[in-house]
């Protein structure tokens, strides 16, 4: 059974709440998705009118939310995404023109503030997650362009007095039949007051012209040459800096605090206490810049009350691995009679540890009110993947209405699922902050800056995790019964996702990967869903990081018991799935395993893995140096069907290859010891750097399907592949990350 | 108060003698290309030239550079070698979020001066105290021996 993943299921869930009205309005209470109405948002559009709302259109299928044409024919594409990182500013930017026949050159793309026509057209919420972009956006973006075009097309027949039938298109030209010709830029004024076309028609995939050709990234230069402005670099006006003082404690709160030291420092405005995400309290320290703010935080005197509950890493993973002995709740059913008769079993225990995103670019955002009474409005200028939500929070907090919260997209550094918080937490943060500084008196413009030691502490980490598999063989090899245990803590319970993804109390999250496993298999999953007070998130590929490992390492370890070879024995259990066979196939050959002979020390290592509704395969070339692995080469291959954009898939690729690398490096993990995590920095938490990066090949498998996901499903296969070397080579199964030999 | 050339241009800081190059240049200067990462120096986000050496701005307290030369990202592509990194960056679609990238191409300038081809472990001595979390250290490496080829 392969099912969807994740985020796949928040969308038909989300238009099934829609008819149970309670449901749907709760989720619209907590998400935000109330009307709002969106106005072009490039300013000094000179050809762009108010979007007309044609007849039944929503308006994220209304081109004037998204295309601009300048005169001189300068396309500005408003993307309905964050981009930090991983390629759908210049994905979308590219499935919109290719519909709309634009020249390349002359297209650029915006990051789309928060708003109604932004929203992703699935899930009723602006958002960047679940790897679906692209996928989700990709007919939103193909109508948007056509209609863009149609809309050209008749100004143009108007304009000559001509049907509209023969008037054709190409890069950016309106040409007549009797050889008149326009730029798009002279026509596109009087185009974009014209009503809305309806319907479409959309090209043959074999009609494009940008889809499926790799094409460099719109960012490339600006982000080569530091002129590209991430949210960090936003200033305003009289713009105060902030940093928090937060408690040592998850939870914890400031018993009382002496500023004076602090305010005598030279640029420091003032320390306020304030209250912060998850009922912490800290004190807030105002600054004119980093350096003073930094300084001033440091000679604060803060006594803090310690919360009830200290969580430890020695005693949770105590408490873990008792609960693996006990069956939890049932995730999937599955026929274990088999596990009497077995003639050989296989018994195996995994632990994953927390994790922190850590994305270059800490967390901030800048933050302003203005305005009086009705006229007030808050400002909000940060990277996020969660627009609506944070929108509506913010809103909450400093006592607006959301559309008098306007967020600007700044481009990210990165993210990998931080920025995606159910409680908005970094930006609920900051209105916290706004509203203390507001009612001492101020006003002035704040950004919010988190260090690197708020970001590794501050929470929100991957799940520690673990599981148990007990596994029967018969005589003849054939897996006979799977008992499968996973205790991971809940993610969504007590978000407005758990009414979409926890279903009879199991949080789809922890174990999805294994209970949806595409392979052919008798196995049985629970899941218990023990309370941690530690604040828990997604993290790129969300419970893939964790099944994937596991499910992988257990095949090959299957395969060693029956004598099989580990690829052939994937493509017996995967006889159903011709995707999971098609990116199998392709890594396997292009890696050479099974033809070449690698060198003394060397070992194979294969895993293959459906998530976000992609199949990666990963063939790896590892030795073992220093008592830590080596990787020599990683061959991946992927079945996103169409891809977009070929290069962009190969860098996510890769990107997830070294992240996953980076999960399996000693000092990759968050502990607690008494309740305060133990790491702070780069040199207790640790990142791969250049040696560790192996040469990558990528490989995609050639499809014209609609997309799926690109930036997660590249991360799960890696770690496993390389444990499944590491066990050819030593005969020892690896079961925990990171990877300590 | 620190007195010290920023691209070229003079600048005395009036700032506490203890605040970091980093935040002068972003601060004081809105010269925002060189990144805040980490604050000491574990992941290169901030590196600027110093004399034409590559330094982690975010520890370099300005009381240490009177009279010193600094050129930051915003400068490098003004001569030969800055600019031919640049474009192999661009040629090789190294960047992805792009954060750490402003530092990634200083400490590639920096290396290419002192070592025109350089080979895989230069290449890893280099660029190690640079961090990327998106994973482009592949494409940073092609871009690096396009460079070095470009020059050469």
């Amino acid at each position: 059974m392969t099912g969807p993943s994740l985020m796949d299921r928040i969308g038909p869930a989300w238009r099934a709440a829609a008819g149970t009205g309670m449901s749907r309005r709760r989720f619209i209470k907590l998400t935000g998705a109330s009307g709002l109405a969106v106005g072009l948002v490039s300013a000094g559009a000179a050809g762009a009118a108010t979007p007309k709302r044609a007849g039944k259109l929503k308006p994220g299928q209304q081109p004037g939310a998204f295309v601009h044409i300048d005169p001189k024919g300068v396309v500005t594409i408003q993307i309905n995404r964050l981009e930090f990182g991983q390629g759908s500013h210049t994905g979308l930017a590219r499935i919109l023109a290719d519909e709309l026949d634009a020249d390349w050159n002359d297209v650029r793309a915006e990051l789309a503030p928060a708003g109604e026509a932004y929203k992703d057209p699935a899930f009723g919420l602006q958002m960047t997650g679940g790897s679906n972009s692209i996928q989700n956006s990709f007919t939103q973006y193909r109508e948007l362009g056509a209609r863009t075009r149609a809309m050209l097309v008749e100004a143009a027949a108007r304009k000559w007095n001509v049907e509209a039938a023969t008037v054709r298109t190409r890069a950016g030209r309106l040409i007549a039949a009797d050889g008149r010709s326009a730029g798009y830029g002279e026509m596109s004024e009087a185009a974009m007051a014209l009503p809305v076309p309806a319907s479409v028609a959309l090209k043959q995939s074999s009609e494009f012209r940008l889809i499926g050709k790799p094409v460099n990234r719109l960012d490339s230069a600006d982000k080569s040459t530091g002129r590209q402005a991430f949210g960090m670099d936003m200033r305003r006006p009289g713009m105060k800096t902030v940093l928090i003082a937060r408690p040592p404690h998850f939870g914890g709160t400031v018993a009382g605090f002496d500023a004076a030291e602090a305010e005598a420092v030279k640029g420091v405005d003032r320390a306020i206490r304030v209250d912060l995400d998850r009922g912490a309290t800290g004190v807030a320290v105002v600054a004119d810049g980093f350096w003073p703010a930094s300084m001033g935080r440091e000679r604060l005197k803060i006594e803090w009350k310690v919360p009830a509950e200290l969580p430890d890493s020695r005693r949770l993973d105590a408490e873990f691995a008792a609960l693996l002995g006990r069956d939890g709740l049932p995730a999937r059913a599955g026929d274990l009679s088999g596990m009497a008769g077995a003639k050989k079993t296989i018994a195996a225990d995994f632990r994953f540890p927390f994790l922190a995103h850590a994305p270059m670019e800490p967390l901030n955002a800048v933050i302003e009110m203005s305005g009086t009474g009705d006229g007030r409005r808050c400002d909000i200028w940060t990277g996020t993947q969660f627009q609506t939500i944070d929108q509506a929070t913010v809103a909450q907090i400093l006592k607006l209405k959301p559309e008098q919260v306007n967020i600007h997209t700044m481009f990210a550094g990165g993210g990998f699922g931080r920025r995606a918080t159910p409680t908005a937490d970094y930006l609920a943060d900051a209105a916290r902050v706004l509203k203390a500084w507001l009612a001492a008196g101020r006003s002035e413009p704040l950004k919010l800056v988190w260090t690197r030691e708020d970001d590794i502490r501050g929470g929100y980490y991957r799940p520690l995790t673990m599981h148990r598999a007990e596994i029967g063989l018969g005589e003849d090899g054939r897996i006979a019964a799977w008992k499968h245990t996973i205790v991971s803590p809940s993610i969504l319970k007590g978000t407005a996702f758990e009414a979409f993804l926890v279903k009879d109390g199991v949080d789809a999250t922890a174990v999805e990967g294994v209970a949806d496993t595409a392979y052919d298999l008798p196995i049985a999953v629970s899941v218990h869903h023990p309370a941690v007070p530690v604040p828990m998130l997604w993290w790129r590929s969300v419970g893939h990081t964790h099944s994937a490992f596991v499910m992988e390492t257990l095949i090959d370890r299957i395969a060693r018991e029956a004598g099989r070879d580990p690829v052939a024995l994937r493509r017996d259990l995967l006889k159903k799935h011709p995707r999971h066979l098609a990116a199998l196939d392709l890594a396997v050959r292009k890696s050479g395993y099974g033809a070449k002979t690698l060198p003394a020390g060397r070992a194979w290592g294969v895993a293959v893995h459906e998530s976000f509704r992609s199949v990666v395969a990963h063939v790896v070339e590892l030795s073992i140096k220093d008592d830590a692995p080596k990787l020599h080469r990683v061959t991946g291959a992927i079945h996103c069907n169409l891809a977009v954009n070929p290069r962009s898939v190969e860098a996510q690729i890769e990107g997830a290859v070294l992240m996953a690398i980076g999960t399996t490096l000693d000092g990759a993990e968050i502990t607690l010891r008494d309740g305060a995590v133990e790491q702070g920095n780069f040199d207790s938490y640790v990142m791969p750097r250049m040696p560790d990066m192996p040469p990558v090949e990528v490989h995609i498998v050639p499809s014209d399907d609609p997309p799926t996901g690109v930036g997660e499903p590249g991360l799960p296969p890696l770690a496993p592949a390389m444990a499944n070397a590491i066990f050819a080579l030593t005969g020892k199964p690896v079961e925990s990350l990171p990877i300590r030999l | 108060m620190a007195s010290f050339k920023v691209n070229g241009r003079s600048v005395t800081a009036d700032v506490d003698d203890t605040t970091p190059l980093l935040w002068v240049l972003r601060d004081s200067l809105n010269l925002t290309g060189a990144k805040f990462g980490c604050g000491v120096a574990l992941c290169g986000a901030c590196t600027v030239h110093l004399d034409g050496q590559p330094v982690r701005s975010c520890v370099t307290p300005v009381a240490d550079i009177d009279g010193a030369s600094v050129v930051t990202i915003e400068q490098v592509g003004g001569d030969r070698i800055g600019r031919a990194v640049q474009e192999a960056w661009v040629e090789k679609d190294v960047p992805q979020c792009g954060y750490c990238q402003s530092g990634q191409v200083m400490s590639a300038v920096a290396l290419l001066r002192d070592n025109a081809a350089p080979g895989d472990s230069d290449i890893d001595e280099a660029m190690e105290g640079n961090v990327c979390r998106c994973g482009t250290y592949g494409r940073i490496r092609a871009a690096i021996k396009a460079a070095a080829a470009s020059l050469s």
